[in-house]
């Protein structure tokens, strides 16, 4: 297939086409725009529906009643718009339905600015919404992997029936880079035996987050919950690691800080000092596994995020004491340089 | 060849969509490029300017904190913007707009007069083209000049493509002075 030059929030769109998605409820936020955008202009024209809520809110909604139906749907919008729609998440998660919702996050706490930020870490992956769920958080580090994984976000949302979060942030969606356009992956999802679709000659399906009677119900649904969630944490933790086995020293980013990760391990190897990186691609499930082993023996790791600390913890949870874990953040917007980087890694070596 | 380039202006210069041409142009020639934009809030006027990245190689951080060539084509972007050129590098300044040469010593620094050639190549609009056309003659392992007229009919929006024949003349008025 051909190399186009696409912003990043333009690939998602087409991705989010190309995997079969014919339906897109938003409302307009900075840094995400251009999904909507492209998505108003689109799905027109392959008998979509495109539609611009009165509220982030309304629009979550309408992905759950669409969902409801069966339709493949997705919403977006950047991190104080998403903190609107998290009810609409664990109702989403309560009722088992399968979405697609793409967090541009740009600087916070509160309306924050609209440069991009990754201040919505843990209310990606450890919640944000009521109740025990989980949404499969993706991480990508830019426009050809945010085309790609919008595709694999709409199967892993309808095999497990959950939330796929993208978790992006405003400099990957607004970049620009060539990128080869995702095949579609073939597989089909029966939804036959859920989906709302009219109940003639058939008993009714319910679609529900909502369990009063028997006692132990929300119980039972509960405990599915968490199976399910164990089922996606062995099969589906995804991440990349590049120059870490010999490394000496282990960085580790997801998103825009992996990349200036690895130009930071280029100049620390240039520099006789053996770095490597360690990029988790799903922020939920954690490859806490595979970071464990990538990191036994290392001197120390550093933790490198566009926020004060999030990933961080659950670095240190899945390493434990074996390694010191070191953190280096940038708030409010600011992106991590190389310069203080390559520093913080030199002083470890000397 | 690395380059990190970085185009600051207002809104309306048509920065972005220099460095998008800059991208299209240096891709057709087999490089590897990357396309940061930034700019206020506002719908029209602000702040606009954008990092861009052209390499043979994979590009790692597509963030160009010290760039290797600048253009700034208005006085608050040279005074935001000049520090951060890299020793050695190029700034490239408009003329036309700015009274206040460049305080820098260790960098190269041209002066353009962007809005008067884009005038007399048909129309002011094409002041970013003027200095776009100085930078590839500087910088020629970005993209050859006929490789930039070339992506002109792709990059620049449907509204605006009768202006492409004054764009080209720009273009290369541009790269004529440099």
């Amino acid at each position: 297939m051909a190399v186009t030059l696409m912003k990043g929030n333009e690939a998602i769109g087409e991705a989010a086409i190309i995997a079969g998605c014919r339906h897109y409820f938003g409302y307009p936020i900075t840094p995400q725009n251009e999904l909507p955008a492209y998505m108003s202009m689109r799905l027109p024209k392959v008998g979509g529906t495109f539609l611009q809520a009165e509220s982030e809110v309304a629009a979550i909604n309408m992905v759950l009643g669409a969902s409801a139906a069966g339709a493949r749907v997705m919403t977006s919008s950047s991190s104080p718009g998403v903190s609107l729609k998290m009810e609409g998440i664990s109702y989403l998660s309560g009722a088992e339905l399968p979405a697609v919702v793409v967090n541009m996050m740009r600087g916070g706490p509160g309306l924050g600015n609209i440069a991009g930020a990754q201040g919505d870490y843990f209310q990606a992956v450890k919640g944000g919404g009521h109740g025990d769920y989980h949404c499969i958080v993706l991480a990508p580090n830019g426009v050809q992997e945010l085309a790609d994984l919008t595709v694999k976000a709409f199967d892993l949302a309808d095999q497990y029936r959950i939330v796929v979060i993208i978790l992006g942030d405003g400099f990957i969606g607004q970049m620009s880079e060539p990128i080869t356009l995702p095949a579609p992956s073939g597989r089909v999802f029966d939804k036959s035996a859920w989906m709302l679709s009219g109940a003639t000659g058939r008993d009714p399906h319910v679609i529900a987050s909502m369990r009063l009677a028997p006692d132990d119900a929300l119980a039972h649904l509960n405990a599915r919950l968490q199976d399910k969630y164990r089922v996606i944490e062995k099969a589906e933790c995804m991440w990349e690691k590049s120059q870490a086995d010999d490394a000496e020293f282990l960085l580790v980013g997801f998103g825009l800080s992996a990349r200036i990760c690895r130009s930071s391990v280029s100049a620390l190897r240039k520099a006789g000092v053996r770095a490597g990186l360690f990029r988790p691609i799903t922020l939920w499930p954690f490859p806490s596994g595979e970071l464990a082993r990538a990191a036994a023996g290392k001197k120390k790791i550093l933790v490198v995020e566009m926020n004060a600390g999030q990933m961080v913890e659950d670095v240190r949870l899945s390493v434990l004491s074996s390694v010191p874990v070191d953190f280096l953040g940038t708030l409010g917007g600011v992106t991590p340089s190389v310069d203080e980087i390559v520093e913080r890694v030199r002083s470890y070596a000397r | 060849m690395y380059e990190g380039l970085f185009f600051a202006g207002f809104g309306g210069q048509g920065i972005i969509l220099a460095g998008k041409i800059v991208c299209l142009a240096a891709m057709g020639e087999g490089k590897h490029v990357s396309h940061i934009p930034s700019y206020g809030a506002e719908m029209r006027g602000g702040t606009a300017n954008c990092s861009v990245v052209v390499s043979d190689d994979e590009i790692a951080s597509p963030l160009v904190p010290r760039p290797s060539a600048c253009i700034v084509m208005n006085k608050p972007s040279l005074l935001k913007f000049q520090s951060i050129v890299q020793v050695g590098g190029l700034l490239l300044w408009n003329e036309s707009l700015i009274d206040l040469a460049p305080s820098r010593t260790d960098i190269e620094t041209l002066a353009v007069k962007a809005n008067e050639i884009a005038e007399a190549a048909g129309s002011y609009k094409a002041a970013n083209m003027v200095m776009l056309g100085a930078l590839l003659k500087r910088k020629p392992d970005i993209a050859s000049l006929e490789a930039v007229i070339g992506v002109l009919g792709v990059a620049v929006s449907v509204r605006h493509r009768e202006l492409n024949d004054i764009n080209r003349k720009a273009l290369t008025g541009g790269y004529e002075r440099a």
